[in-house]
Parts: structure tokens; sequence; C-alpha cells
């Protein structure tokens, strides 16, 4: 999975380690403030 | 076969990130929404608080604030508007008053609930509270002072604590009592802190 879009990624190494390190960021964003906040108040906690 | 299980693995680690994420999203990122929340209710209240009322506030809808909590052992900072309502929508905004109960300063028992982690935790540290420790409520009529007597650990089906008069379901109130309660051990719903506090103190708004 993560080879795979290693391989996918364009350029040389350090401009696929800055592409990659976004795309890691925009989805942990995208579960902060987008999933978590649906979630949370759906689960049982507390 | 072993790309299947590289795959399998992959999405382990994955599942295990997005998990760690998500605590860490319920200790620190709920909170904000309980901030956002409360900004408006506490602007909200002390607009209100400037009018004057002698009847006190009367009913309140689920959700509405009722009074603003101030325990000046957790620091001058530490205000909370209190909300009508300990469903966990209500909580989700900050501490919770038990509809049915007495209202700040009547004679009862004044119960609210809050979060001991997550959104906001407004309960955090009430454990560190001690004997004779103020707690100022201030309401739409007056501002009332508690002073902590007692502080104790109970299982959550203890509902007696909620009592009128605590532990007596029978017996008419003449004490204006004040109960908070909250999560316990931190992390937990194994049990219920409670901190028990007496009204000692009246003031009228003067504004």
């Amino acid at each position: 999975m993560y080879r795979y879009v290693w391989r996918r990624l364009p350029g040389s190494t350090p401009f696929r380690l800055l592409i990659a390190l976004l795309l890691a960021a925009a989805v942990a964003a995208a579960l902060w403030y987008v999933v978590f906040p649906w979630l949370a108040p759906r689960l049982p906690l507390e | 076969m072993r790309t299947a299980l590289r795959a399998i693995g992959e999405i382990g680690v994955a599942a295990g990130l997005v998990v760690l994420l998500f605590y860490a999203y319920l200790l620190w990122g709920t909170g904000s929404y309980t901030e956002r929340t409360q900004r408006v209710l506490q602007r909200g209240l002390t607009r209100e608080l400037g009018w004057r009322h002698t009847d006190g506030p009367g009913r309140i809808r689920l959700g509405h604030a009722l009074a603003l909590l101030r325990i000046p052992r957790l620091g001058a900072s530490y205000r909370y508007a209190i909300v009508e309502g300990v469903g966990s929508a209500e909580l989700r905004k900050g501490p919770g008053h038990y509809p049915g109960t007495a209202l700040p300063g009547q004679i009862g028992n004044f119960v609210i609930s809050g979060h001991r982690t997550t959104y906001g935790a407004p309960f955090n540290r009430i454990d560190e509270l001690r004997r004779g420790d103020a707690i100022v409520v201030e309401a739409s009529d007056a501002r009332y002072t508690y002073q902590v007597v007692r502080t104790e650990i109970v299982r959550p089906d203890d509902l007696d604590v909620t009592d009128p008069v605590p532990g007596r379901p029978a017996q008419r109130p003449t004490l204006a009592l004040m109960t908070m309660t909250t999560c316990h051990p931190k992390f937990s719903a194994g049990q219920r802190l409670v901190v028990q506090s007496e009204l000692v103190r009246r003031e009228e708004r003067h504004d």
C-alpha cells in the first residue's frame, strides 16, 4: 500500500517525501476536522 | 501470499494510527467545540445577568445556560456556563444541571454534572477541592457562594447523592446544597466523584 503510493509519486526522492508528508497531513486533517467530530458523539463514550 | 500479508500488515498499521489519532482527538480536539460553545453561552449570560431578575431563572430550556460557575481554587480564569440538562448533547457544551433538582440558591440540592476528560473537561480537577473551598454560582437573581463540605466516590448507580437531602429520599430539605458529579477515575466511567457543598452566602446583584 505505502509502496504503491510511493511508486506513483512523481519527482525526486526529497520531492516525493514532501508530497507524501502533505498527503498524510491532509488525511489526518480530514479525520480530525470532519470524520472524528461526526463520529465522537455517536460512540458510547463517558 | 507475501503481498497479501504485507497488505494486511500495512492496513493494520494505518488502522492503529487512526485509532491513536482518534484518542488524541477525544482528549484535545473535543475541547474546541466546548470552548466555542462556552464563549457564546458566557457572552449571552453576561448580557442576561446585566438585567435584574428577582424571581430567579425559572424554567430553562435544555441546552440553555442558566448560571456561571466559578471555582477560585481552580484558578481565577476558571469559569463555565452551566447548561440545563445532563444528556450527552448538553454535557458537550459544559457542566449540566439535572432538570428537576433545585436551582442555584434554592432550598434542596442543586445538582450539576460535568465531563472529567474530553469536551473541555470542566470537572477534571474537582478532586482537588477541599472542605471549605468556595464555589461561586452567578445566577440571574444573585451571586451564591457555596462551601465544600465533603468529597466522596460512589458507584454510578448511587443516585441518592442527587436527592434533595442526599441519602434520605423521603426527607424534606431545609438546607440549600449543591452537588457536583463527574466520572472517576479519570478516563473511566467505573465510579463517580461527588463534591457536596452548602450555601453560605447570597449577594444580590447590584447592576
